[in-house]
């Protein structure tokens, strides 16, 4: 076990290649429910949970798909597994933790249909990580998510006191800031963990 | 043959996970009570919050569990209050409607001691920013639409005058507003009520009249006019107990500022002549 591969992992996950604005995976949920400060932080949380648990079931399934030659069944059967855990997940939860299942309230189906947890555990396959590496990774992507996410809420509540021009407002506005901060992130590019 | 591997093997996974998800909700299975789904259905859904919960689904819980009336939601009508005693199976009496209504019709007719405000378009912001509001008078609407933003219903928009003023047909007396408003100028009144004074000035007369053309300034002439005596002034400003107005409007055709107006129940407040 590489300690210091798992950090480099980890700072390219959350911050070199953010799933939001460096890989452009999960945009939906980033537009959707970042209007709010503490929405945005429970979906960010959601993500966490879900796509490192995703990131831990997927890889034995993709052993199994390795061993019998099916590699190009990755997408589907990654899509049956995530469905079927967020539902379970979310059973879990209902009963176990109800003030929890409360605050994450309708983000957590949401995630089923985000690509940023599809996107995690394809991309495990893609750079060949081993069980602990894919699990970290995938944790790690859902910090970047929470960063991205919370950074963006934080700017929107304050641009609802802006004026911009009449065409701008609203979700434009949002979209050209989502821009500006893809642009600002790609200044990580090229930061490495010697 | 590996067409044949794809096949069960996808077939196996969902086979398993359709399995695993059909024993996990029977373990994991809640049971929820179906009259909720029912109270929740009748509330408006709209989470203004003003029942005083988190959103309306607090409030169906709130109301499910005992723990408030079944007319608990401030913005119901009589039908779907009716409704929602019918689910809990309780008697609800008929509570008179009432509606937000904004004290104050000056805007550009009052006086203000700063010419122009280009801060935050808030009234929270222009308060901070200028000691205690941009207007000469202490009491009156500064006009940005903080209510505007607060009303989940749209029915409060900012008239032709530069004044807050509620459509009362469209109002759900939810009261966000004057919760709202930092100069508390907000208060309610009910939907049957004709006539209305547009004005919280507490000033005494000779100041309230140089801040503001259309300013109460405790005269007492309505007071001393009404038939039925609902009328009377307290702190210096004509207050109406609605119990006792029969909408005679003798108090508007008295008043010497013309403040006093009758709506006549059209929602709207007539435009006032201005005597000077």
């Amino acid at each position: 076990m590489d300690i210091t591969k798992l950090l480099s992992i980890s700072l390219g996950a959350i911050l070199v290649n953010n799933f939001i604005l460096v890989q452009f995976l999960g945009i939906c949920p980033f537009m959707g429910v970042s209007k709010k400060m503490d929405t945005a932080v429970g979906m960010g949380f959601a993500v966490i949970f879900v796509m490192g648990l995703a990131s831990a079931l997927c890889y034995p399934v993709n052993v199994l798909l390795m061993k019998l030659d099916l590699e190009y069944m990755q997408t589907v059967a990654f899509i049956l597994v995530i469905a079927a855990l967020v539902q379970f997940v979310e059973m879990f939860l209902k009963k176990s933790m109800p003030t929890l299942y409360e605050a994450l309230g309708v983000y957590l189906p949401l995630i089923t249909t985000n690509c940023a947890v599809l996107g995690v555990v394809l991309l495990n396959v893609q750079e060949g990580y081993n069980f602990i590496e894919s699990v970290v990774y995938g944790i790690t992507g859902g910090a970047g998510f929470l960063l991205a996410i919370v950074l963006f809420a934080s700017i929107r509540e304050r641009l609802q006191f802006s004026e911009p021009p009449k065409a701008f407002r609203g979700f434009p506005i949002a979209l050209i800031t989502a821009g500006l901060m893809a642009l600002s992130f790609m200044g990580f590019s090229g930061l490495q963990v010697w | 043959m590996n067409i044949l591997y794809a096949l069960l093997l996808l077939g196996i996974l969902g086979g398993v996970f359709g399995l695993v998800l059909a024993i996990a909700s029977k373990v994991f299975e809640v049971k929820t009570d179906p009259r909720l789904a029912e109270i929740l259905d009748a509330l408006p859904g709209a989470n203004c919050g003003g029942c005083g919960f988190p959103g309306c689904a607090g409030c169906a819980a709130a109301i499910l569990a005992g723990k408030a009336p079944v007319n608990a939601c401030p913005s119901c009508s009589g039908d779907k209050t009716a409704r929602i005693a019918a689910v809990m199976g309780v008697e609800v009496k008929a509570v008179e409607r009432r509606v937000a209504f904004v004290r104050c019709s000056g805007g550009d007719r009052a006086g203000h001691k700063f010419d122009r405000y280009v801060g935050l378009d808030d009234c929270v912001g222009a308060m901070k920013v200028s000691g205690n509001g941009t207007l000469d008078c202490a009491y009156g609407c500064l006009g940005l639409g903080t209510c505007v933003k607060a009303c989940k219903f749209g029915a409060i928009r900012i008239n032709e005058h530069g004044v807050a003023e509620v459509d009362r047909h469209k109002c759900t007396h939810c009261m966000q507003c004057a919760a709202a408003c930092p100069r508390h100028v907000i208060t309610d009144v009910p939907y049957s009520s004709d006539i209305l004074v547009p004005c919280g000035n507490k000033d005494k007369g000779a100041v309230a009249k140089t801040h503001c053309a259309v300013s109460c300034i405790g005269c007492r002439l309505c007071e001393k006019n009404c038939p039925t005596g609902a009328i009377a002034v307290v702190d210096n400003v004509a207050v109406i107990d609605y119990k006792k107005c029969t909408s005679c409007g003798t108090c508007v055709t008295k008043c010497p500022r013309k403040l006093i107006v009758d709506i006549h129940n059209n929602g709207k407040v007539a435009p006032v002549v201005i005597s000077q």
